[in-house]
């Protein structure tokens, strides 16, 4: 939780109520109905998934869900575009390793 | 793995507006006051588009709503949609243009379909790349995307930022970055002026950003995020002089340097697609109606041409009136409505920064 903009000249930010999720192994906090991403953000999370060829670190980059780049694994579901897809309490969230995997 | 859930529900409308940001509301706002019988379909969970992240004032005349914040523009127009009693389906994605001219729309795990009459089409546009050594490390970013981030969630997701290309959201975003309270390394710019409107250029300026001309980002330097950024004066020809390479220390690299209308619907409708780089690229082929090649079509916004909010609102009252009367007939009001957003439009084109944009609209209408 310590990248939230506290003060801004414009600005006033009204978050909704904390809510505790999962990230890989680690328990972390964030704002219910913000996109997942923002929690990962401001949790200081960068690297979101990995290429599936060559194992690249991929991240945030559109913010509009047209990119793809931010596609995780979110409670078993994979191809989760994270920028748009609203944190909920309790949420699993995983690094999706390249494609979506038929299983 | 879960299932997903596909129920098929019918639904028909009037006129179908495809996006809530500046164009759609106008076009649904004017149809709707026409007497049309009107839906909103939006991916966001709130009605606006990029509005509800641009914390600027806007420019031009009251009817532009100059003076006012993006923010507070969004607020007017979703409360005039509430108090008209458009209907609006948002959270939802249209997926595809079938058959009988009927959307498909994706709204959680329901799939359904609806057919409108008229469909207003503003889906907008989405960031362009830019292909250097290392570009896909996260921590390169759409500056509209950080903008998001930080002006609607209220998240910085960097300390230092440095800014790829000088338009006008290039010179806007990382003065609202300064705002957040996050530091801006500098701006970038290929050509040797900066491209956006000079009040903002001046604002970046005095608040002591450098703004490297004639120069472009050739690397992102870091392992699994960006550590710094490698940047290269240019010759007249754009590309990069040897030796001029410089490293500046920045954990975000925010790419400014364009956009592309989404018009990957209007492909799949059947639509005549042009391209205009002009226009932003590959552009739905439309006429001062903001009628494309198909009768039922029209189209508004970023997604005709990447312009700006305010002209972009001006194409959506353009459209609205002229779906209502293709569906009613002509009407007095719909006709006055359209020639007055025609005639503010040409005012606003009259401006240099407007060249292209005229240039571009008429190399179309040749097409």
């Amino acid at each position: 939780m310590k990248e939230y903009i506290e003060l801004h000249p414009i600005l006033q930010f009204t978050h909704a109520k904390k809510v505790r999720f999962m990230f890989e192994e680690e328990e972390l906090e964030g704002y219910e109905n913000e996109p997942i991403a923002a929690a990962l953000h401001a949790a200081g999370v960068r690297v979101l998934s990995y290429s599936e060829k060559h194992k690249r670190p991929r991240g945030f980059f559109c913010a509009v869900g047209k990119c793809s780049s931010c596609l995780m694994e979110v409670d078993g579901r994979q191809n989760v575009m994270v920028c748009m897809e609203p944190l909920r309490a309790g949420m699993k969230v995983r690094r999706q390793k390249g494609r979506h995997q038929s299983k | 793995m879960t299932e997903n859930k596909y129920q098929i529900a019918e639904k028909t409308v009037d006129i179908c507006v495809v996006g809530g940001g500046p164009a759609g509301l106008q076009a649904a706002i004017v149809a709707k006051e026409l007497g049309c019988n009107v839906l909103i379909i939006d991916d966001n969970p709130i009605l606006g588009g990029q509005l509800i992240k641009q914390t600027h004032k806007f420019f031009g005349s009251k009817l532009h709503y100059c003076g006012v914040r993006g923010i507070d523009i969004a607020t007017i127009l979703s409360n005039r949609v509430q108090g008209l009693g458009i209907e609006v389906i948002n959270d939802a994605t249209v997926v595809g243009y079938y058959d009988h001219d009927t959307l498909g729309i994706l709204r959680h795990d329901n799939l359904f379909s609806l057919k409108a009459k008229r469909y207003i089409f503003a889906t907008g546009a989405s960031e362009n790349m830019l292909a250097f050594d290392n570009a896909d490390l996260p921590g390169v970013y759409g500056a509209g995307a950080v903008q998001t981030m930080m002006n609607v969630f209220g998240v910085v997701p960097g300390k230092r930022a440095l800014v790829i290309g000088s338009g006008n959201i290039g010179l806007i975003v990382p003065y609202q970055l300064l705002q957040a309270g996050v530091e801006v390394a500098a701006i970038v710019e290929i050509m040797a002026k900066f491209g956006g409107y000079y009040v903002h250029a001046a604002k970046i300026k005095r608040a002591g950003v450098p703004i490297y001309l004639k120069h472009t980002v050739i690397e992102a330097k870091g392992r699994d995020r960006v550590e710094a950024a490698v940047i290269s004066e240019v010759g007249d020809d754009y590309t990069c002089l040897l030796g001029t390479e410089k490293a500046i220390e920045c954990d975000m690299i925010l790419i400014a340097i364009g956009l592309s209308p989404l018009c990957d619907l209007l492909y799949h409708a059947g639509c005549r697609i042009e391209y205009i780089p002009d226009l932003g690229g590959h552009v739905p082929y439309h006429d001062t109606n903001m009628l494309t090649s198909k009768p039922n079509i029209f189209v508004c916004g970023d997604l005709a041409c990447i312009e700006e909010a305010s002209t972009a609102m001006l194409e959506g009252r353009i459209a609205g009136a002229r779906a209502y009367e293709s569906i009613y007939g002509k009407k007095g009001e719909a006709e006055s409505i359209a020639k007055e957003a025609a005639r503010e439009l040409a005012i606003i084109r009259t401006s240099p920064f407007e060249e292209r944009i005229v240039y571009g609209k008429k190399t179309l209408a040749a097409r």
